[in-house]
């Protein structure tokens, strides 16, 4: 899917609902079931993520073609990728604290756990992957967030009218949520196909 | 008794702190690889292998890594195995490379290997952390492997490819598609905990009796 052929809405929808990185490409599965008890939270950890992803896209484009290519190193991508990742979210934090302090006390708790958010390693290397260049690597890293958002604000919605229902003890939690994804999961396959 | 808690350690990662069902830690790879049990099997294994490389090297640098930059050293060192096991993999089993695809590197982020460094191997000597490193993969691949195999047959009606249904069993199709990963892990998790949970109750039923 490269961005000169499809133009930007369709790459969009590509991103963000034919492959949407829950229901289609299971990354990012770890903060979609364990932050989405609430509305309001679920929305700070996906803002957080469209943030650090537009961001992780667009430097380890530039770490992997202008350091690891030249260098005939492009085999140590895993680690240098995660290590970009580690430091920029670190970076990020201590940036927002001291400038936007409210910013802060809204997404602070969420930006370590983005580290280990796969969603974030896992477009950085399909990125590279698909060979994208500069721009379809940052917008492929947006527009794939927002689908992310998209997925842990609606299961968020779901699981916030959940907690009135009568559900078997032994499925309350992971199991009920697990299962309810795999409807939305059902719901999102409706979109493949829908960029050729 | 030092033997004893050796094997403790093994068990736990099998039975009581599975880190699939008893953790759920670790939830992207167990949804996206087992869409057959082959596969499965292989992200176990290929996770197993980095959790006890990774154990036994956190455990036998945990005098010497400041306690500050501990996160990052461990990813440096998780990712480094992750780097060799992509290599040896691609070199002697390309098929089950190509069908793990992307999953592969992303062993780095796997909370399940983090979550090991932190919680055990960064303080516990280089044996129990080794034991600790088998335990937790082998339960995890058990676990992916059981997902793997209900999805399998029901998707296929076959087992590791073999076809075991028979020839008018009609495959549902859905189970191998993206919902059936996160339906079957769902279904599989509840009626786990269904279990533990009767068990418990059991005991607690015997032990009342008892007394």
């Amino acid at each position: 899917m490269r961005l000169s052929e499809i133009g930007i809405f369709l790459f969009f929808i590509n991103a963000a609902f034919s492959n949407n990185f829950i229901f289609s490409r299971f990354l990012g599965c770890c903060p979609f079931l364990g932050v989405s008890n609430k509305i309001e939270t679920a929305t700070g950890m996906g803002v957080a993520v469209v943030f650090v992803m537009t961001l992780a896209s667009l430097i380890c484009y530039l770490v992997y073609e202008y350091l690891l290519v030249p260098l005939g190193l492009s085999y140590l991508n895993t680690i240098a990728f995660i290590l970009v990742i580690a430091s920029l979210v670190q970076m990020i934090e201590m940036f927002i604290k001291k400038s936007l302090p409210s910013l802060y006390t809204a997404l602070g708790i969420y930006l370590p756990l983005i580290t280990t958010n796969c969603a974030v390693l896992g477009v950085t290397l399909l990125n590279q992957r698909s060979g994208y260049g500069l721009l379809e690597s940052t917008l492929n890293g947006m527009f794939g967030a927002i689908g992310f958002l998209m997925a842990i604000v609606l299961m968020a919605g779901v699981r916030e009218r959940l907690e009135s229902s009568d559900i078997p003890k032994a499925f309350r939690g992971f199991p009920i949520s697990l299962i309810i994804a795999g409807f939305m999961s059902v719901a999102f396959m409706g979109f493949t196909g829908l960029v050729k | 008794m030092a033997k004893n808690n050796l094997k403790g350690v093994f068990v736990n990662g099998i039975l009581n702190e599975n880190p699939t069902f008893r953790l759920v830690l670790g939830t992207c790879p167990t949804i996206a690889v087992t869409s057959s049990a082959i596969n499965g099997l292989g992200m176990g294994l290929a996770a197993t292998l980095v959790l006890l490389g990774s154990n036994v090297v956190i455990s036998m640098l945990r005098n010497f890594i400041p306690n500050k930059v501990r996160i990052p050293s461990y990813i440096v060192v998780i990712s480094t195995f992750v780097t060799m096991i992509q290599l040896f993999m691609q070199a002697f089993v390309p098929s089950l490379y190509e069908a793990l695809g992307i999953f592969l590197p992303l062993i780095v982020v796997n909370c399940i290997i983090l979550a090991r460094a932190e919680a055990f191997a960064g303080k516990n000597p280089v044996a129990a952390s080794a034991m600790d490193g088998l335990g937790m993969g082998l339960g995890f691949t058990l676990a992916l492997t059981l997902i793997a195999a209900v999805r399998e047959l029901l998707g296929t009606g076959s087992l590791f490819g073999m076809p075991v249904m028979g020839a008018s069993f009609e495959p549902v199709l859905l189970f191998i598609l993206s919902p059936g990963g996160f339906l079957v892990f769902g279904l599989v998790l509840g009626i786990i905990n269904a279990i533990v949970d009767r068990r418990r109750a059991q005991k607690l039923h015997k032990e009342a009796k008892a007394a």
